[in-house]
């Protein structure tokens, strides 16, 4: 099977989920093959549907005085940040074509992640806690998803080198699950470097054949 | 009438969390539209609607977790059932005529935590109740799963309760409020039966009668709050971090409890909120800290890292968890400033208006399990910090004097946990003893 990827650089959050959506739709189609995009969002504070909102510690105000967006997303999941110096994977693929399986699929993307990292030499793991990848407990990526007639769409959130400072933002009490990123674990990688090495583990995990295509941006 | 069931959505999921209804009872919906949302696993999926028709009944709520293959819906096809009053007489039909297909009670069954409701559908593997399910629909109209289950388990004749749903369909509150009824006229009765000594056994085989109208209790399965598993991997972390030890010291608090008490009135009037026991120790705490720099410090790698500020943490009950706001610089404040920022912090934790930096930057933490009454308890340490000073009830007891005469004094035992990787027990006891003496021998005026 084929998958075209894409790596729209730094992209409004808004902006990236219209583009999801309609590649989506197009997808349902069948009028595209499956699709893996790569993002980079500014500071931007989302809520998928499971989101308690006490878990975003800041009134709307002191978010936008540090230059956070808000946006209510229908993808599994709590709160999560995205921004600077995370790599954004939204991965549009058609279940039907590989398998119906929720949990599989969720399972296999974060085998590709953390095969992606063992490359750079960071043991990712999984946790019985929640979904994502983790490194000695502490959360390296973040993974919330939507599906829609077995086509899926949102995906995970790797930091690279973000600051994550921002994350307090949504911290629930002080006594939060730490965060951590490539960078805090020693890793010096760029954008590229990591991109290349999830769209490998990626193709060999879902055993896509996958297409790098150029980008505008 | 069109079943519609909760999905299957992998080989090894066993149930799904509904998280919301895109159409209302008696919306109009088209094949493959979407009709509901559900939730597994952090993977929000949607799911079409199996046909065209209005969706008649919705018998799993936002928010319930279900088993799959459990009945999530009606749709009646053909617009004009579209009244939910209308149901009834096309699903007693439906209900006996079509069973449903076998590979439901195959991947239904086995499941325990899920078994219910999946057996209490009209499933064609145990006979017995759903004869009953069946017999009950034909009388009765629709039922829910869970009312079906409930009227078994207590051998509840459907026929003799009252329905106070759409078009007179049993809820589970109804079976309750008969149950409830049956139950009270059960106790008034018993006397008058024990009389008459053999009680005409009634119809119905009971072989428990609902004597006391008690709820049923069931087992329940929910999902831990986000802030639920932050508390439990954050418990365990410390616990896994630092040696814990905890040692006790008792406390005479009479001298500041008679200050207290003369002070408290003035103070609530003239500042809008109590004056607790909590400020007096907040602050002796800070003060003995300046004093202990090392029981204010953490652990960095191999370094001991002693923190600049004293910004001490009070641990705040919450529904369902806790939160430990941090007082700033609490050695600058005198006890009406702690307690207002106490009042401050306690209140916006509890009406979640915490900012980011109100939690952060703690060094120390003082937890009061006192207003709970406990006497004392061994707190966990909340890291990277290396120490929390647990404060009990402050209670009269009868206390023997330095003279030998016993007298009554408001009495209170202060419980400090601290790392041992850090801090020595004599030191520990030492700061203990600073807390203790400057409480015991309190100087500051309060107002």
């Amino acid at each position: 099977m084929l998958c075209e990827v894409q790596d729209l650089g730094r992209l409004g959050w808004a902006e990236a989920y219209e583009r999801q959506r309609a590649l989506a739709e197009q997808r349902k189609r069948d009028e595209i093959p499956n699709q893996l995009l790569f993002v980079e969002h500014p500071h931007v504070v989302t809520l998928g549907r499971n989101a308690h909102e006490e878990n975003i510690l800041a009134p709307r105000e002191v978010l936008e005085r540090a230059g956070i967006q808000m946006f209510e997303t229908n993808r599994g999941g709590d709160v999560t940040y995205h921004g600077p110096g995370q790599i954004v994977g939204y991965p549009i693929l058609d279940l039907n074509g590989w398998k119906r399986d929720v949990h599989a699929y969720v399972r296999t993307l974060e085998e590709s992640i953390i095969r992606a990292l063992n490359q750079f030499g960071i043991q990712g793991e999984r946790s019985s806690l929640n979904t994502g990848v983790w490194v000695n407990g502490a959360k390296i990526c973040a993974i919330g998803v939507h599906i829609s007639r077995w086509v899926t769409s949102h995906g995970f959130a790797l930091n690279l080198d973000t600051d994550l400072n921002y994350f307090r933002y949504i911290v629930p009490c002080g006594l939060s699950a730490p965060v951590t990123s490539m960078e805090q674990q020693g890793v010096r990688a760029t954008r590229a470097e990591v991109i290349d090495a999830l769209v490998h583990h990626f193709s060999e995990c879902f055993e896509f054949e996958v297409q790098v295509l150029e980008t505008a941006q | 009438m069109i079943e519609v069931v909760m999905p299957q959505m992998g080989e090894s999921i066993v149930e799904g969390t509904l998280t919301r209804w895109l159409k209302k009872p008696g919306e109009k919906v088209e094949r493959d539209e979407p009709l509901f949302e559900i939730s597994t696993d952090k993977v929000d999926t949607e799911i079409p609607s199996p046909a065209a028709g209005v969706l008649a009944e919705i018998l799993v709520q936002e928010g319930e977790t279900v088993a799959i293959k459990t009945l999530v819906a009606k749709i009646s096809e053909g617009g004009e059932a579209a009244a939910p009053a209308a149901a009834p007489a096309e699903e007693k039909k439906e209900a006996a005529a079509e069973p449903p297909p076998s590979e439901k009670v195959k991947d239904g069954v086995p499941e325990a935590p899920a078994a219910a409701p999946t057996q209490a559908a009209p499933a064609p593997a145990a006979p017995a109740p759903q004869q009953e399910a069946v017999d009950a629909d034909e009388v009765l109209g629709p039922l829910s799963p869970l009312v079906r289950k409930m009227a078994r388990e207590y051998n509840i004749d459907l026929s003799q309760v009252r329905g106070t749903g759409a078009g007179g369909r049993i809820s589970k509150q109804d079976l309750e409020a008969y149950m409830a009824a049956q139950g009270a006229r059960t106790i008034e009765s018993a006397p008058a039966a024990a009389a008459a000594a053999p009680a005409a056994p009634k119809a119905a085989p009971a072989p428990a009668a609902p004597v006391a109208p008690l709820q049923p209790l069931k087992n329940r399965v929910e999902p831990l709050s986000i802030m639920r598993q932050k508390i439990a991997e954050h418990m365990v972390n410390s616990k896994r971090t630092s040696p814990h030890v905890t040692t006790i010291h008792r406390v005479d608090m009479t001298k500041i409890a008679k200050l207290r008490d003369k002070a408290k009135n003035e103070f609530k009037n003239r500042n809008g909120f109590s004056l607790t026991f909590l400020s007096f120790v907040t602050q002796a705490t800070a003060q003995a800290l300046r004093a202990f720099p090392i029981v204010n410090a953490s652990i960095e790698g191999t370094n001991i890292l002693y923190h600049g500020d004293i910004n001490i943490g009070i641990a705040v009950a919450l529904d369902g968890g806790l939160i430990v706001p941090v007082i700033k610089n609490a050695d600058e404040k005198n006890t009406t400033g702690l307690q207002r920022s106490i009042a401050d912090l306690a209140n916006r934790a509890r009406s979640k208006q915490l900012k980011p930096d109100d939690i952060s930057g703690g060094t120390f933490s003082i937890t009061n399990f006192g207003s709970f009454g406990s006497l004392f308890a061994t707190p966990v340490i909340n890291q990277p910090q290396v120490a929390i000073l647990g404060t009990g009830s402050v209670i009269k007891e009868a206390v023997v004097q330095e003279d030998d005469s016993i007298a009554i004094r408001s009495m209170m035992y202060l419980a400090l946990t601290f790392d041992h990787r850090l801090i020595d027990g004599a030191l520990a006891d030492q700061f203990c003893q600073k807390v203790k003496q400057i409480l015991e021998n309190w100087s500051e005026q309060i107002l």
